[in-house]
């Protein structure tokens, strides 16, 4: 029997589960587990659940460390923009030590953090960080946009053997969604077509996923068919299934939190271009925040990031060629 | 053995010889290293970091742990990575770019690594092994193996935030770790005093410990004796679940702090210590040379009779054939192939 639970309900219960099935899994992290009602120290205890100081570098660094000697750490890090203090434990070391030691280790850590707070946080709490975890070969890059991606998605990161950034987007974790009761998990590298179309292939990823399909809905009505495609992991990228979807529109739209240059999004678009430029139709398009710092006050948050105006616009724009 | 021996020290003879061994090695290799500069031209790359005048503190400090017990460095790797048995020839072949590199040719003389050892992979970004030594040491903690971490810094990585997090976590988990700071004196090129407040304040670095509400102590970090005794009884505490200690042992390197840093076609060159070239300040050098650790520690085990001239000199014959071997090795050694680049990113 399915339930609808929360995405963050989704994300604990995944958790949960691989630390009942693996004693080496811990977790750790800043205001946590502070007091002894909490469901993961009373069920696990203070030995593998672990309050930290405000200590980023450390945190992360010390999770390297456990994992090089056997355990999986799952640390939460809360936001992408509090690790920025401990860039060089996160890509400079985690994912380089299997490859400087000529293969001697395995770094199984889940770097777990919220990202793109768009609730009035402002520049140093609302940023999508990612593009800068995207350029660590070594580390796998992962964002849900479901309970159940959420859910099947956790429990895979933990079992990786490699550092997995495991990515949550702020404004969807009171998001309820199906989940089933049995055991599942979501392979990595397997995007999802979370609405199937024929005129335009459109690439969300996580909050923004949402935004597609309700823009698809509306366009639906207009008689344009949307194609909205969830990667789920963006390392490993999931390339057929996007090369497959542009094939057969002939049409791309890349519909991201972040902002635009230096984006994820320019590495999909320059994936199509390199490896499927015959199929398209008309030019590829991003969908981004804009190139400025995420601001304060309502009607300028919500000028910056994307929408489904925004996305219906552009829509418009290519369908015409 | 004499009265006074007995007094003294703790380790057993067989212990004692161990370390001098350790320690002549060391400089049998590091003198190489900075001879192969010139002898073998373009052979290393990068930025190498000798170990050589820092030798005791690596023999008394291994001496005092087991051998499965697990042991951090940083870029001046040479000594932990030949103190914990790893065969010269695998270090050299690394340091020279080979596939029979203990890391395949991909680390390099900063980034040596054992773990059939459990030599953690040294890093090479300043202080930021640390934080890696302290969650090796809450695996151990939190698997209740019984082992512990030793983890070796220089002074310049007491100035990062590493250090810092790293320490305060170790000590309110009381965490089984050991942290051996090498206090040469100077951070890369820079003197101790013009960075360091307590060193400024005529104090010494591991009044820092303070701050952990952890022990520390220093010691005369060119007497192996010294560094064994302390890393001895850390050790003990640490096994004991009463948490880390920092041992700050005073030393000085022989070396520059590397070789010279230079941009291609230019070729690279080992220079003087920067007492010398940047300090001007050549009897500085001078004064600590007389504390050779080697020479003091031959003079010490002869005169108390556990090791004889001839025993001495045979250590030495033999770390220097390694060399030899070692060196033959390396060059007999073919380079990887260059598609292995892409090899060992993922488990």
């Amino acid at each position: 029997m399915p339930r609808k639970i929360t995405y963050i309900e989704a994300v604990n219960e995944g958790l949960a589960e691989e630390m009942r099935r693996d004693p080496t899994v811990i977790y750790y992290g800043q205001n946590m587990a502070m007091t002894e009602k909490d469901p993961f120290l009373k069920e696990f205890g203070r030995s593998r659940v672990r309050i930290t100081p405000v200590s980023e570098t450390a945190q992360i660094g010390m999770a390297i460390g456990a994992a090089i000697a056997g355990l999986r750490p799952v640390v939460d890090l809360w936001m992408t923009d509090f690790v920025l203090v401990a860039m060089d434990q996160l890509l400079n070391e985690a994912p380089r030590m299997r490859f400087v030691t000529g293969g001697q280790v395995k770094v199984p850590v889940v770097f777990k953090m919220g990202y793109g707070f768009v609730a009035g946080w402002s520049v140093t709490h609302s940023n999508c960080w990612y593009n800068l975890f995207n350029l660590a070969q070594g580390s796998k890059l992962v964002i849900p946009s479901t309970p159940y991606d959420a859910k099947g998605l956790i429990k895979t990161a933990i079992r990786d053997d490699n550092p997995v950034f495991y990515l949550t987007p702020w404004n969807i974790i009171m998001l309820t969604g199906e989940v089933p009761d049995e055991e599942y998990t979501i392979p990595f590298g397997v995007a999802d077509i979370k609405r199937e179309g024929d005129d335009v292939t459109v690439v969300a990823i996580g909050w923004m996923v949402h935004r597609a399909l309700a823009a698809a809905e509306r366009l639906a009505k207009e008689g344009i068919s949307i194609e909205v495609i969830d990667p789920r992991t963006l390392v490993p990228l999931d390339k057929k299934t996007i090369l497959n979807s542009v094939k057969k529109t002939g049409r791309l739209i890349i519909v991201d939190q972040a902002q635009k240059t230096g984006s994820v999004t320019g590495e999909i678009a320059a994936m199509i271009a390199e490896e499927g430029f015959d199929y398209l139709k008309a030019p590829i398009k991003r969908v981004c925040a804009l190139d400025t710092s995420i601001a304060y006050s309502k009607p300028l948050e919500e000028y910056i990031i994307p929408n489904e105006d925004k996305i219906i616009a552009t829509v418009k724009e290519i369908v015409k060629k | 053995m004499s009265q006074e021996y007995e007094k003294l020290v703790y380790p057993t003879r067989e212990k004692m010889i161990w370390m001098y061994e350790i320690m002549v090695r060391i400089r049998e290799f590091d003198e190489f290293v900075k001879r192969s500069f010139e002898e073998y031209p373009g052979m290393i790359r990068g930025h190498t970091h000798p170990s050589d005048g820092e030798e005791a503190i690596v023999a008394g400090a291994l001496a005092a742990i087991n051998p499965d017990d697990y042991v951090g460095g940083t870029y001046r790797c040479h000594g932990i990575t030949i103190g914990r048995g790893v065969p010269m020839k695998l270090v050299l072949a690394e340091l020279w770019g080979k596939k029979t590199g203990i890391c395949k040719g991909k680390g390099g003389s900063m980034h040596l690594c054992d773990m059939s050892r459990n030599l953690l992979p040294a890093c090479a970004i300043v202080a930021q092994g640390i934080p890696h030594a302290t969650g090796v040491a809450l695996a151990c903690q939190i698997k209740r193996t019984g082992q512990i971490v030793l983890c070796f810094f220089g002074d310049g990585a007491t100035k990062q935030g590493a250090f810092f997090e790293s320490l305060n976590i170790a000590s309110l988990w009381k965490l089984p770790i050991v942290y051996i700071l090498e206090n040469n004196l100077y951070q890369a090129y820079t003197r101790v005093e013009l960075e360091d407040a307590n060193t400024a304040a005529g104090e010494n670095l591991s009044v820092k410990a303070r701050a952990f509400s952890m022990p520390g102590v220093t010691v005369d970090g060119m007497d192996p004796i010294a560094v064994y005794r302390a890393v001895y009884d850390a050790a003990k505490r640490a096994r004991e679940g009463k948490g880390p200690t920092l041992i700050e042992c005073v030393c000085y390197r022989f070396s520059a702090h590397g070789n010279a840093i230079v941009a291609p076609p230019m070729p690279t060159w080992f220079p003087k210590h920067e007492a010398i070239e940047v300090y001007a300040n050549p009897r500085e050098y001078e004064e600590w040379r007389k504390k050779d650790p080697i020479t003091r520690f031959k003079a010490f085990l002869i005169n108390i009779g556990a090791l004889t001239e001839d025993q001495a000199k045979s250590i030495e014959e033999s770390a220097k054939r390694e060399v030899e071997e070692a060196v033959k090795f390396a060059l007999e050694s073919p380079f990887p192939a260059p598609e292995e680049a892409l090899e060992d990113i993922y488990a």
